[in-house]
This record gives C-alpha cells, structure tokens and sequence, in this order.
C-alpha cells in the first residue's frame, strides 16, 4: 500500500511540558484517520510538526516516503488547522488566487471548489464579512484546491452550530468516498466514529491505541437481560467461561462477553434452562466507551 | 522569485491601507521635487526659486534630490511592519507555511518586494532628478550629468538597507506598532553608544563606532548636502570643506548589515513555533 506520512518517534517539548511523547504512526492512501484525544493530548501540535509550522524536538517524520521536501509536498497536502485564516480584506476568490499562487494550482480551479462547499454565489464578499460556517467551508475549499493526496482535518466542526457541523461533515464524508486519504483530528468521538475507517488515540502525547475502529472496539459486546430468576440466572452467568463478569443494576443485568455469541442462541440456551427472560438487548461498545475506557488509565 | 513578489504585490495592493501608503511614498517626494523647483511667487512680494539657488544643477541635483527623498522612506517603513504584523494578527503566516510556502520563501518574498519597491523608488527619483536637472542646470555635457550617479546607487542601498532593518524588526516582535517604536529606540540606543564612546575614548572615535552601527551607517550613505551648498557659493572658505562622497566602505557596511538582518529574520521565524 501506498504510504503517505510516516511518523518515527516524534517528540515536541514546550519548555518543561512534553506535547508529543515518542510518537509512531504511518498514513496509508485511501482510508480515513482519525486522530483521537482529550484537549491538550498533541493532537494540534502534531500536525503543526508535520505541517511544517512546529518544530520537533526529536523524532523524524517523512511525507511521500521522503522523496520529496516538506514544503513541497505541503503542496500536495491539503490541511485546516483550528480556525480558518485567510486576508480578511481580501473576498473569497482573491484569497483563494493567492492560495493557488503559493500552491502552484491553476485558477480554473476555484470556481469549481467553490462551487463544492455552496460558496459560489458569496465569492466576491470580503472575507470579514463570512460566518465561521462559511469561514469554515471556504477552507475546505482552499484545502481542495489542489486536488489533494490527503485533506487534513483539524476540529474542523469546532464552534459550529449544528447545521453546520452538519454540513461540514456531510462534506468529510463527500470527499472521503471519492477516494481521498482523510486525517481528522477531533475530540468529537460521533464524529469520529461516523467517518473513519483507522484510529490513532492519544494521551498526554502518548500513543495509546492506533489501528482499525472496528478492532478497537475488540469487545464481543455484551447482553442486557431481565429475568424473574435472579438467582439461577446469576449463578449461570458466573459459571459460564463465555463470561468475563456480569453487572447488577437493579432489575437489569449486564453481561460481558468472553466469545462471540448471538442472541438467539443465548436466549435458546436460557429456555433450555428454564430461565425465562423478560428483557434481552444484546450490544456493542461504542467507541466512546472504549475511548474513555483506554484514556481513563493511569 | 515573480512568484513570490507577485505573491506579496497581491497580499499589498488589495489592502487598502497600505495601498495608500505605498502611493504617498512615492508620490509625496516627487510632488515635493516638482513643487520645490516651480517658481513660486509669494502675493508679488518676492519670488522664491530654488532653482536659481543652484541646487538643481548637475552633479549637485542628484545628492540633494536623493538627500530629501530617502526622508519619505518612512511611509513604506510602515508598509514594511504592517505587512508582517498583519500575516501575524490573521495568522496567514501559518496557512502560508501550510500550503505549502518555505519558510525561506516567506521572508524572500518580503525581502524581494523591498528590493522591488526600493528599485522603483531610484527609478522614479533617477527619472525626476534628470528632467529637473536638465531643465535647470547650467551644464548639460553627458560627462557631467552622469558624474555622481552613485548617490542613486546610495539611495537604493539605503532604502533596502532600511527596511531590511524593519523587516527584522517586524519579525521580532510582530506587531507594527511596536516594530515602529523599536526603530526609535535604536535611534536613541545609537546615540547612547555614541555618549559612552565619547566619555571613554573622545569624539573622533565615538563617530568611527556610530559610523558602524546600523541606522547611522544608512545615514552616512549619503551625507547632508547643505555644506555643499554654501561650498559653492562660498569657494573661498576651505574650512568648510567636508567628505561627503560615496565610499565603498560605507556600502560594504550596509550590504553587510542588510544581509544579516534579512539572514536573522529568517533564523527568527525557522526557530519559531508558530
């Protein structure tokens, strides 16, 4: 597979603080990243490094499987960090000009990537005068331009109102399916979960899980179940090795599974035991569950 | 090396508060040129001529004109600090750097539009200063018409030079106001340096030091031409006599001070998180 970023034990330090703690990872063409943390993680500060506005403090990280220098491959990046920041005196199309200028891209191209985000109509109004919404999208727009191997998100919905995170991830996922290689910072676990295929979650800098969603959330799920025989259906649990550990919350009770198992066949096994349930609701963690769950050790 | 002015000439010219600067730099000089050698006549009390003073014949015209003009250096002086305190307060410098712009080629882009305007303004105050001249002087031989061209030479030095210096100081405090004012603390700063060699060791070699330092030795490109002047009207008094040619060491000076400021701007902002 095509590699586009590699990451060997990066580190950045702010003073006494470390941002970035030895910190491994590789970007592959074609699938959508997600870069997962609490505020204040690295998550910013890492992709300042690698988009040249940081400086590391060690480590090394090569775009392009290093054949190219970083500046020019930024020409090949397209990436929003925080907030937009275009020439406030200057309206949407001329910012977007002078994006091309720096990037190479010939201008034919803004009409069309204005035209993508619903910007077209306003692209002679003065940037100042934008909603952060429409900030926003223009720099998408702007990170488009030049058609890029990879779109570098970071909280690009940070400060929206719903609509237009709506819109903003409407878009994300627009551009995800045509094909491009996607890495999103965000806080926003839905978020995450709604368009990424891999996952990097970080903490205080460190790397605490990097691979697939779908492998991160590892567990079998579990069963909620009500039943009016407490006591057998709670000795079952226990002496069952499919079992990891049941939770009592009342009338409801929550058992982990140890080995896949569905419904169905639980429920059979139940009524061969003449446990008869009145509740059962089998689950999967979500990705919220996990995060927290990896990024609550200490 | 286009791509980066035209990319500084567009973040310029749609704004447009440095836009106007830019336009009183350069007309305000030359609209002093011109005023200053029309006959003025004042309610037919008398007529004031500068012209007839003199000033404006060759060689003399090209010291005085580029003498008074690089005063006028100050209007792009804001222009300078504005363009990068404003790449800071938007914080385009950093979607700069991300799209793909070196950081070497952020400050070349600025250092090349300096030079660009720089070279424009020589253009402009050659041009003016040669049709005055002709118009005025008593002597119109080529030989001494082009005689003392290198106070252009100076002229353009000493506008890069200069902005050079607020280049670096936009960079290092990246506010404009706050560039602005360290200018006039390095005026001050000089001439403490100037006071404390002088208490230490005597005039004479206090100005050898100041002649060293960097806004001084801007100066010293082109001396004041007042002297000169009442030199020529008054031949006979030899005390008056002074220096004030071109040297190649006072050249050598400010290319040496302009390359190391464009040189520490650049360290600033590679060393700099942004």
């Amino acid at each position: 597979m095509e590699t586009i970023l590699t990451i060997n034990n990066l580190t950045k330090k702010f003073g006494y603080l470390t941002a970035v703690k030895d910190l491994s990872f590789t970007i592959n063409k074609g699938n959508v990243y997600g870069i997962l943390g609490p505020n204040g993680s690295g998550k910013s500060t890492t992709l300042g490094i690698v988009l040249n506005v940081v400086n590391k403090t060690s480590g090394d990280f090569s775009w392009f499987n290093g054949q190219i220098s970083t500046h020019e491959a930024l020409k090949k990046v397209g990436a929003i960090i925080e907030n937009p920041n275009f020439y406030p005196y200057m309206t949407a199309y001329q910012n977007l000009k002078l994006v091309c200028k720096i990037k190479g891209v010939d201008y034919g191209k803004i009409n069309e990537k204005l035209s993508i985000v619903g910007l077209l109509e306003r692209k002679d109004s003065k940037f100042s005068n934008y909603s952060l919404g429409m900030k926003q999208r223009l720099a998408i727009a702007s990170a488009l331009l030049n058609d890029p191997e990879i779109l570098i998100l970071d909280e690009p919905t940070n400060g929206l109102d719903p609509q237009g995170i709506h819109q903003i991830r409407t878009l994300i996922k627009q551009i995800a399916s045509e094909g491009t290689t996607i890495l999103l910072a965000s806080h926003l676990l839905d978020e995450v979960e709604k368009v990424c295929s891999h996952v990097v979650v970080l903490r205080k800098g460190e790397k605490l899980y990097s691979g697939r969603v779908d492998e991160m959330i590892s567990s079998h799920g579990f069963f909620e179940l009500k039943s009016a025989q407490h006591k057998d259906l709670v000795s079952f649990l226990k002496n069952n090795p499919d079992f990891i550990s049941v939770k009592e919350e009342g009338e409801l009770f929550t058992a982990f599974l140890n080995e896949p198992m569905d419904a169905s066949t639980f429920n059979k096994l139940m009524f061969d035991r003449g446990i008869i349930l009145s509740h059962l609701v089998k689950r999967k963690e979500s990705l919220e569950e996990q995060f927290l769950k990896l990024t609550d050790k200490t | 090396m286009l791509r980066l002015v035209n990319l500084e000439l567009q973040k310029l010219l749609l704004n447009r508060a440095s836009r106007v600067l830019i336009f009183i730099s350069f007309v305000l000089p030359f609209t002093v040129l011109i005023l200053s050698s029309i006959k003025i006549n004042f309610f037919g009390f008398f007529t004031l001529e500068l012209g007839e003073l003199g000033i404006f014949n060759f060689p003399i015209i090209w010291h005085i004109t580029t003498f008074f003009a690089s005063y006028f250096k100050l209007f792009f002086a804001i222009v300078v600090v504005s363009m990068i305190g404003n790449e800071y307060s938007n914080k385009t410098i950093k979607q700069n750097l991300i799209d793909g712009l070196s950081k070497k080629e952020f400050i070349l882009s600025k250092f090349y539009t300096i030079v660009f305007f720089s070279f424009l303004a020589t253009v402009l105050i050659g041009l003016g200063s040669f049709f005055i001249g002709l118009y005025y002087s008593s002597y119109t031989e080529a030989s001494i018409i082009f005689r003392e061209t290198e106070f252009l030479l100076a002229y353009f030095l000493k506008l890069v030079g200069f902005f050079s210096l607020c280049l670096f100081f936009g960079m290092l405090v990246k506010r404009s106001a706050f560039a602005l004012a360290f200018l006039f603390i390095l005026y001050i700063f000089e001439w403490i340096i100037f006071w404390i060699v002088t208490e230490a060791s005597g005039m004479d070699i206090a100005w050898k030091v100041k002649n060293f330092l960097p806004l001084e030795s801007m100066y010293k490109l082109i001396d004041q031409p007042f002297q000169r002047v009442l030199m020529t009207k008054y031949p006979e008094k030899i005390d008056m006599a002074y220096d004030y040619a071109v040297h190649w060491y006072e050249i050598v000076i400010v290319l040496g001070w302009t390359a190391l400021f464009v040189f520490l701007s650049y360290r600033l902002l590679k060393n700099r998180d942004l």
